[in-house]
């Protein structure tokens, strides 16, 4: 069944888009920054389990626990060094500074690691499903498997945890959140920390599955990104996992018609503007 | 160091010029931060070159059509802005690089990935224009640029836009269309960025899909934050300087995305207002030198 196929490709994908706007909608849901620097998290991810993967070992949970810890650390830093001086001036000016941090860490990587394509040479044991109607790789199980326990611990943190409580109370008003006791300045570094974590999670996942690491491959990701979270409708994460999933589903079974010439990439944008300028709360928010 | 060098440096800072005199309007007055200017950049580049390669316009006659359309493009890609805050705003131009490189690379029509070569260079009355004619031709440009932006940032629609941009809800309650307004500064900006275009086609020859990428528009907007956003001179002085700071520096042209990125992030933290806005270090220390040579040093009035 080439349907069922083509759904398992949609799945992938999906989830990859999932885990980078997850990070994305939880510091909008706080700090109503577009923080376009999550891309290049999200490429630091792979970087950093490329370097493990190529120098140390080839097993790639050491790999991916490097990525996540290193990529989470990073996106702290960028919060506690960067935005925490800017978040009282006017929302276009952390905006305009994400974007800068982002081009200069993808020149950054192409400075230390070189333009080209690295290979991604992790091993891995891991299951194979075969069915009559569709084949799901090792690589591809992995991915969902993964999204799936991030998701459910996620889910737990938010709802069964002081801290997702923290969050919760952050995004209703993060000013009083303050005044009634909720450490703010803490909430909100432990939010970057997790959500970016989570976008380098998905950079290794997707340097793996596609074998290749290169400098730029946060550029469109950072939008689609973008795209998923303007779906799900600034700051829900439901939304933005769903959004994330309906994302690929268009963008997998329009891009394998046959008469449907148009770039895939292209459809989000499409998407996006459709979706602004009928529904400028995006397709699940409350408006 | 030869002439030619000096004027080919010359002519890419001055198109660079344009490129961010027109962001200024759109960025700078109407507060419509833009990073899928490149794109309106390879929009003009792109009508150039297929009018002269497939049309066989001349330069002279092409020239208009190119202004025509990158407006009305301009205008049609404007529309967002209506509906959509200014931070989403934002993704959407950013999306906007995609878009029309994907557009430029699959679509057989704009030459695909190979581009469009072999773009004539235009004549001046039935004589080539050389790299001094060329050179010439741009500063013409910029020079019209310049006085067409002063004029402009002296009218009311300068005022209206600005107004527009800092608070809808005001400028809407003092009686300002504002939609009216954020369209005209898509279509003004578009229509200076097509000139651009134009000029970069017919110099370089050939337009490729690379050209007109989202590191370019992130190139136009650190020029336009450096030199001052919202000011025709920060915008002169802004393209001036990562034009020729690089050309200059050799072992800047390497880092030149991380300059650019780097310009942006730091700028936007400590001198949002750029090196020659108002109120900027220079602009501060100009005024007070100014003052000192007007009214003789420890004797300025007022302080």
């Amino acid at each position: 069944m080439e349907f069922l196929q083509q759904l398992v490709f949609a799945l992938v994908l999906g989830s990859s888009y999932a885990l980078i706007a997850i990070g994305l909608t939880m510091v909008y849901g706080i700090l109503k920054i577009l923080h376009v620097a999550h891309a290049g998290i999200y490429t630091l991810g792979a970087y950093v389990g490329l370097l493990v993967v190529t120098h140390l070992t080839h097993n790639f949970w050491v790999a991916l626990i490097a990525g996540m810890v290193a990529s989470g650390l990073a996106g702290v830093l960028i919060y506690r060094g960067v935005y925490y001086y800017i978040l009282r001036r006017s929302r276009i000016v952390p905006l305009i500074v994400s974007i800068g941090i982002f081009a200069a860490m993808n020149e950054f990587y192409r400075l230390v690691f070189g333009p080209y394509q690295h290979a991604f040479p992790a091993k891995l044991a891991f299951p194979m499903v075969i069915t009559p109607y569709f084949v799901i790789t090792p690589k591809q199980l992995l991915i969902i498997a993964l999204t799936a326990v991030f998701l459910l611990v996620l889910y737990f943190v938010f709802n069964r945890t002081k801290v997702g409580l923290a969050w919760q109370a952050c995004s209703q008003d993060l000013a009083m959140a303050g005044a009634v006791g909720v450490p703010v300045d803490r909430a909100v570094a432990l939010n970057f920390l997790l959500g970016s974590a989570l976008a380098g999670a998905a950079g290794i996942l997707m340097a793996f599955y596609r074998n290749e690491v290169y400098p730029t491959m946060g550029n469109v990701v950072a939008y689609k990104a973008f795209v998923v979270v303007v779906l799900g409708g600034f700051g829900s994460i439901r939304g933005s996992v769903i959004a994330g999933l309906l994302l690929a589903l268009v963008e997998t079974f329009l891009g394998s018609l046959e008469w449907f010439e148009f770039p895939r990439d292209a459809i989000a944008f499409l998407l996006l503007i459709f979706v602004l300028m009928f529904r400028p709360k995006g397709l699940f928010g409350r408006l | 160091m030869t002439l030619g060098y000096l004027l080919t440096v010359g002519t890419f800072t001055g198109i660079f010029m344009i490129l961010t005199l027109s962001l200024n309007i759109l960025t700078g007055y109407a507060k419509q931060v833009s990073l899928g200017h490149a794109a309106f950049f390879g929009i003009g580049a792109y009508a150039a070159a297929i009018l002269a390669t497939k049309a066989g316009l001349s330069f002279w006659a092409a020239l208009p059509c190119v202004v025509v359309i990158t407006t009305v493009v301009g205008v049609f890609l404007g529309l967002p802005s209506l509906r959509v805050s200014h931070d989403f705003l934002v993704l959407s131009t950013i999306g906007l690089n995609f878009i029309v490189g994907a557009v430029f690379r699959y679509f057989p029509f704009f030459g695909g990935s190979m581009g469009i070569v072999n773009i004539p260079s235009p004549t001046f009355f039935g004589r080539p224009l050389g790299t001094v004619g060329y050179f010439g031709l741009t500063l013409v440009f910029v020079v019209l640029a310049v006085l067409t932006s002063l004029y402009f940032s002296r009218t009311w629609g300068r005022l209206a836009m600005e107004a527009a941009g800092e608070d809808e809800t005001a400028a809407k309650a003092m009686g300002i269309n504002v939609a009216k307004f954020k369209i005209y500064a898509f279509a003004i900006s578009s229509a200076y960025a097509g000139i651009a275009g134009a000029l970069w086609a017919h110099y370089v020859g050939s337009v490729f899909p690379e050209n007109f990428g989202f590191d370019r528009s992130i190139d136009i907007l650190a020029m336009l934050v450096l030199g001052g956003l919202g000011t025709i001179r920060g915008a002169i002085f802004g393209a001036f300087l990562l034009q020729v700071l690089p050309e200059a520096l050799r072992v800047i042209q390497d880092y030149r995305m991380l300059i650019s990125g780097a310009v942006l992030a730091i700028m936007m933290v400590f001198q949002p207002m750029g090196l020659l806005g108002k109120g900027s270090i220079l602009h501060v220390g100009f005024q007070r030198a100014w003052k000192a040579v007007r009214y003789g040093f420890g004797r300025a009035p007022g302080n």
